[in-house]
């Protein structure tokens, strides 16, 4: 008898994708229910999106003004509070998830499972270890509440179509003052999530320049693609952070990656594993990024992408 | 002001890591070991706070085997003041690693424990947070950029949305992110001076840990491989390939 209580990620009003991608995982397990939990101020329009997930058994609210933004530190004991009765605890293994779940196993007393890749059964799972070098297979105990972050690019978003009930809890717990939220600053950009979007160009350290980037841009404009990049192109200040892709950047699998002036490092390659059609622009033939490559291109990028935006026409 | 340091020795990140045939593991025999790349960043934050002077005293640990002295030293050679070792033989789950780490705390009592965000080893990203969790204490995780003021810290987190900054009361556990600073080498007049620092030596089974290794592993695979694709010759025949595809 499986009970799944997911925690919701959203943010500025929204539900995050990953959210029906745990409803995915959580299906795997047969599961009796599968109920979403919703922390915010002001939760209403963000648990209608939860209950328009097909597959979601009912909607969960917890409103309070501390909750206007993801404290880990603020959220776990509401969860830990509403997560009584439940065999399962799930978050996305986003920054949001990562945050979250072990405070949450922590304050319950029991291990985490992260990232989970494929469900065996409720309690037997396969998850990646060594930026992706070795998968395991990982036994939890059966006899208690099992707390665990889905990786969320090996599971498809669960379709629309849901009409769950919403109902609002009133939980006692002790919400810290010790931790305050002072901003965020997110990159404005009108391309589409790199998270969940189908097609993904990303450039490396061969871009050169947060100028040259511009290239990338470009062609990625022109497929109404996402913009990725590796650790290098981050570290060297060509894009912002929230761009990397890989072992401690995003995880993705969208059915389209090009990875442009990208050696292949496994630790970037972890993060496109389960793309569909891996496209390799690289000027060294030798690069490990051919070994992975579905279709691989040897030559200048600064050739060869503006020709390619060409024509795409 | 006293920061604490996790400092845990893993298979160097430049080792192809081999599984055994037979599932068991992964090949760990005459492998490279290094510090966790997000634990040397730790130590630098640290070590930077103390020639700030926010910090004076700087103490690394480690949870691991006896061969782990050699480890240790390097990370009092990189600057730490003193050394701690929780020697065990078995390889600890993070919920224990937490709990082990919490008794340090007690015995140490720090203003700030600094620990890498995830071990290049098993990935977890957990020890830091349940750390905070069981020390009943703010957590600051993947940290970009960490400035003190006083009795609080104010940390960037670099998070999918962007970077976000909070404000944490101290004592705080902070998780470090790769961009944070770039750790110092070792010099080797530091190596001779490290061998007369302090190291202590703590059996695991003394510390009274109730053991959070909740988690079993019962067989290792290699990754499925991608099979290889083929070779271009130039832009047009890779669109007209995108095209066949249904990409483009
Ligand atoms: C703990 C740890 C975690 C890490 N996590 C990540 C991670 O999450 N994501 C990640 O990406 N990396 C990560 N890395 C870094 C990783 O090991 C590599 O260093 C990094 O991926 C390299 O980035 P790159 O391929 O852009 O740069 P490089 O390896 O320098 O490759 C640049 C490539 O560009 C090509 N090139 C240059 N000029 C041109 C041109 N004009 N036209 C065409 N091609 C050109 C070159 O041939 C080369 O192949 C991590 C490393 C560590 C230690």
């Amino acid at each position: 008898m499986s009970k799944v209580l997911i925690v919701a990620e959203h943010l500025n009003g929204k539900l995050n994708s990953s959210t029906a991608r745990c409803v995915t995982c959580a299906q795997a397990f047969n599961a009796d229910s599968i109920d979403v939990l919703v922390l915010a101020d002001t939760p209403a329009a963000i648990a209608a999106e939860a209950a328009a997930i097909a597959g979601v058994s009912k909607v969960l609210t917890i409103s309070h003004s501390a909750n206007a933004h993801a404290i880990a530190a603020v959220y776990a004991p509401q969860v830990v509070a509403a997560a009584q009765g439940y065999s399962h605890v799930l978050a996305p293994s986003t920054t949001f998830g990562k945050d979250l779940a072990p405070r949450i196993a922590a304050l319950l007393g029991v291990a985490q499972v992260s990232d989970i890749a494929e469900v065996v059964n409720a309690h037997c799972f396969k998850r990646p270890i060594y930026a992706g070098n070795a998968i395991i297979t990982v036994e939890a105990p059966a006899d208690a509440v099992l707390v665990a972050t889905v990786r969320t690019a090996s599971f498809a978003a669960a379709a629309a179509g849901g009409s769950a009930a919403i109902e609002a809890l009133n939980v006692s717990a002790e919400l810290p003052a010790h931790t305050r939220f002072v901003e965020l600053q997110q990159g404005k950009s009108d391309r589409p999530d790199l998270q969940s979007a189908s097609r993904v160009v990303s450039g490396g350290r061969g871009v050169g320049s947060a100028e040259n980037f511009a290239v990338i841009y470009q062609l990625a404009d022109k497929l109404g693609a996402a913009v990725g990049a590796s650790r290098a192109a981050v570290d060297a200040g060509y894009v912002p952070s929230d761009l990397q892709v890989g072992q401690t950047g995003k995880i993705i699998a969208p059915e389209l990656y090009m990875a442009i002036g990208i050696s292949g490092a496994i630790q970037h390659l972890t993060g496109i594993k389960d793309a569909g059609t891996i496209v390799a622009i690289n000027k060294d033939g030798e690069a490990p990024i051919f070994e992975i490559a579905d279709i691989g291109l040897v030559g200048d990028l600064f050739t060869l992408v503006p020709q390619l935006e060409a024509a795409l026409g | 002001m006293k920061i604490l340091v996790g400092y845990k020795r893993v298979v160097d990140y430049n080792v192809r890591i081999q599984v055994k045939p037979d599932g068991s593991g992964v090949v760990t025999e005459g492998v490279k070991l290094s510090a966790n790349p997000f634990d040397d960043i730790a130590l630098e934050e640290a070590l930077r706070l103390r020639e700030k002077g926010v910090a004076t005293d700087v103490v690394v640990a480690t949870i691991g085997p006896a061969d782990c002295q050699a480890h240790l030293r390097n990370g009092l050679a990189m600057g730490a003041n003193r050394a701690i070792h929780v020697v065990t033989t078995q390889a600890v789950q993070p919920l224990t690693a937490a709990r082990t780490l919490l008794k340090l705390i007690e015995k140490e009592q720090p203003d700030i424990v600094i620990l890498g965000k995830q071990a290049i080893d098993d990935d977890c990203n957990q020890t830091g947070q349940m750390l905070a969790a069981l020390w009943n204490r703010p957590q600051a995780t993947f940290a970009s950029k960490v400035d003190i003021n006083g009795r609080n810290a104010r940390v960037t987190r670099e998070v999918d949305a962007g970077l976000e900054t909070i404000e944490v009361d101290l004592p705080a556990v902070i998780t470090t992110d790769l961009r944070l600073n770039e750790p110092r080498f070792i010099k080797l007049p530091d190596i001779m001076k490290a061998k007369s620092k302090p190291l202590e030596t703590i059996p695991l089974e003394s510390l009274a840990v109730e053991s959070g290794d909740h988690l079993k592993t019962t067989h290792y695979a290699a990754p499925a491989k991608r099979s290889k694709g083929v070779m271009v010759k130039d832009v047009a025949e890779l669109v007209s390939l995108l095209k066949t595809k249904g990409l483009v």
